[in-house]
């Protein structure tokens, strides 16, 4: 051990959440150091540089965007609690995004009208039902648990009656932020609800980096440790306590209490208490990512939309591929180029189209090396021609690709199954049963790039600051 | 430290944490609440700021003191007699 005194607080991973708490306790002055196995920060959310070009994980939107000057909402409220400033982030709002069903499609924005209208033109007999449904949204309160776990498809079938609306509307809402199967519980619908339809979309111009590189400037200005490469192995319990932490080289660390963003059955497992674990705990869903880098700009080609999200019937299936490797049916379209950037970033310099598409760990991992890279080609293919029946076509325009599967993120952040939202099973107060220590991140209950920082906070604020 | 002071010092931490907020309007006896949508975990800050800064404790059931500056310069001026301004 290379100092005896130990950290007021351990946190395990410098993705969105563990920096966001990082810089609570350390702006009130705790010992706290954080690890994080890779060798870069960002975690989900990262950055990484191909062939020359910068890319970013998994930055399609920011969601709960709001404007300068709103003093409700996650995203003001995060500026407030890190004691950042609105344009520290520099977010330029979407365009506008749509989703697109067969013979129907729900153009929306950041300003709730333009879908009020769209459900008026589309829908006209839901009108009332949809104005009811925002009701009931605004009334939700996010901290009553019961209320939370309450089925979302139910509480849709109660309020609209035209069962094409109600898919319409989850499509969007499960694929940003729901890692169970099916069904949404009714609190993470209320939540994905306001921060894509009542707030909205924007995205730095500079990507996540940007974001990142505040996060990490501030927490190591403020004293904070933040230690690259180094993997916690085990918690090591005695008397239901945490004690210590060990890391993969077999150094030592010790800390008054730990708080973990490496997910719930992952950080389980890191105990040395632990026996069993309950694989229902592992999440499901994760995909594939296609990056193609365009010779021009996407609204050269007539494509405007912001975000699309796809599916080819009626019915929206959210749920692990059946049988092969990816399901194709439904997908989301992200076109980074379409958001407003201000006047002196100009238009990024490519042009740039991501397709997001459901992938089933298991069968990915499952490859060999040699017909790994043989489906990569593969599945870029099918993803990217299911996806322009919705979107122009943008085949010709392609001069570089790019694809990461579910074995790509596991290998870069450890989460089970590549899970991208974690655990279908949300531990909405960060508890254990360890008493010191605590869980943030996705499998608290927050995903998304502002959801997980809230995490991070709340997490810091209730079980690392008190007393 | 002198009330006037101990306002400026909650002037100074509101600043902190709400920097794109215009305080010049602020109004003394009005709750900050109605004033500028302070949401509970804002107050917490309110009162781990003062921990930092100056070791001033506030206990849980004494939050309600904090409505207002008014209130707040009120309740504080007892406590930190002895603090020096920084
Ligand atoms: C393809 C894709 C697209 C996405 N698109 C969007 C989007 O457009 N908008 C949006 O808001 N969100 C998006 N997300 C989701 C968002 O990125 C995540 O919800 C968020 O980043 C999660 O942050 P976190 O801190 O909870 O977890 P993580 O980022 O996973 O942080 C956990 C960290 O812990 C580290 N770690 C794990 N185990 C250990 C260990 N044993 N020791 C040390 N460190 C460890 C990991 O390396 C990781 O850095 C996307 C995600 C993906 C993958």
């Amino acid at each position: 051990m290379s100092d005896n005194q130990p950290y007021d607080t351990i946190i395990i991973g410098a993705g969105m959440s563990g920096l966001a708490a990082g810089i609570r306790l350390a702006h009130y002055d705790q010992r706290v150091c954080i690890l994080e196995r890779h060798y870069t920060i960002g975690g989900l959310n990262s950055f990484y540089r191909v062939n020359g070009r910068n890319y970013d994980v998994g930055l399609h939107a920011v969601t709960n965007f709001t404007q300068k000057g709103t003093k409700k909402g996650p995203l003001a409220r995060i500026l407030r609690q890190l004691r950042f400033k609105y344009d520290d982030f520099a977010l330029a709002p979407q365009k506008g995004s749509r989703i697109a069903f067969p013979d129907h499609e729900l153009r929306f924005s950041n300003e709730l009208d333009l879908l009020r209208s769209e459900v008026k033109k589309v829908f006209p007999g839901q009108v009332d039902n949809f104005e009811a449904l925002v009701a009931k949204i605004a009334d939700y309160d996010d901290l009553d648990q019961a209320a939370f776990e309450i089925s979302g498809r139910q509480v849709l079938s109660d309020t609209i009656s035209d069962p094409l609306l109600i898919e319409m509307i989850l499509c969007p809402l499960m694929w940003y932020g729901n890692a169970a199967e099916h069904d949404m519980a009714w609190g993470q619908f209320c939540i994905m609800f306001r921060s894509i339809f009542l707030e909205g979309f924007a995205r730095p111009y500079k990507g996540v980096r940007l974001i990142l590189k505040h996060l990490v400037k501030r927490f190591r200005g403020l004293g904070g440790e933040l230690k690259l490469r180094k993997g916690v192995k085990t918690i090591h319990v005695e008397n239901e306590q945490a004690v210590c932490v060990e890391l993969d080289n077999g150094e030592q660390l010790t800390g008054k209490r730990i708080l973990s963003s490496a997910g719930r059955l992952e950080t389980m497992r890191m105990c040395s208490d632990t026996s069993e674990l309950d694989p229902r705990l592992a999440g499901q869903l994760t995909f594939i990512e296609s990056i193609s880098v365009l010779d021009r700009e996407p609204s050269s080609i007539g494509n405007d939309d912001t975000i699309v999200f796809y599916n080819d019937s009626e019915k929206f299936h959210w749920e692990r591929p059946a049988d092969e490797l990816c399901d194709t049916r439904t997908g989301v379209v992200c076109s980074p180029n379409n958001y407003v950037y201000a006047d002196e970033e100009g238009q990024l310099a490519d042009g740039v189209v991501r397709i997001t598409t459901i992938a089933d760990y298991d069968r990915w991992a499952g490859l060999s090396e040699e017909e790994y890279q043989r489906e990569k080609l593969r599945w870029y293919d099918r993803s990217v021609a299911a996806s322009v029946k919705y979107t122009p076509d943008f085949r010709p325009y392609v001069i570089d690709t790019d694809l990461f599967t579910p074995t790509t993120i596991n290998r870069f952040t450890w989460h089970d199954n590549g899970a991208v939202y974690g655990s279908p099973d949300k531990v909405l107060d960060g508890r254990t049963h360890l008493n010191n220590l605590f869980l943030c991140g996705t499998d608290q209950g927050f995903v998304g790039i502002i959801g997980a920082m809230m995490s991070g906070i709340s997490m810091a604020n209730m079980h690392c600051l008190r007393g | 430290m002198a009330p006037e002071q101990i306002k400026n010092v909650i002037l100074d931490i509101l600043t902190d944490i709400a920097p794109d907020e215009d305080l010049t309007d602020l109004k003394d006896e009005v709750n900050f609440r109605d004033q500028l949508e302070l949401d509970s975990m804002d107050f917490l800050d309110i009162v781990m700021e003062l921990r930092k800064r100056y070791k001033v404790n506030v206990p849980e059931q004494d939050y309600p003191e904090l409505a207002s500056m008014f209130s707040t310069v009120n309740y504080l001026t007892p406590k930190m007699v002895d603090c020096v301004a920084s």
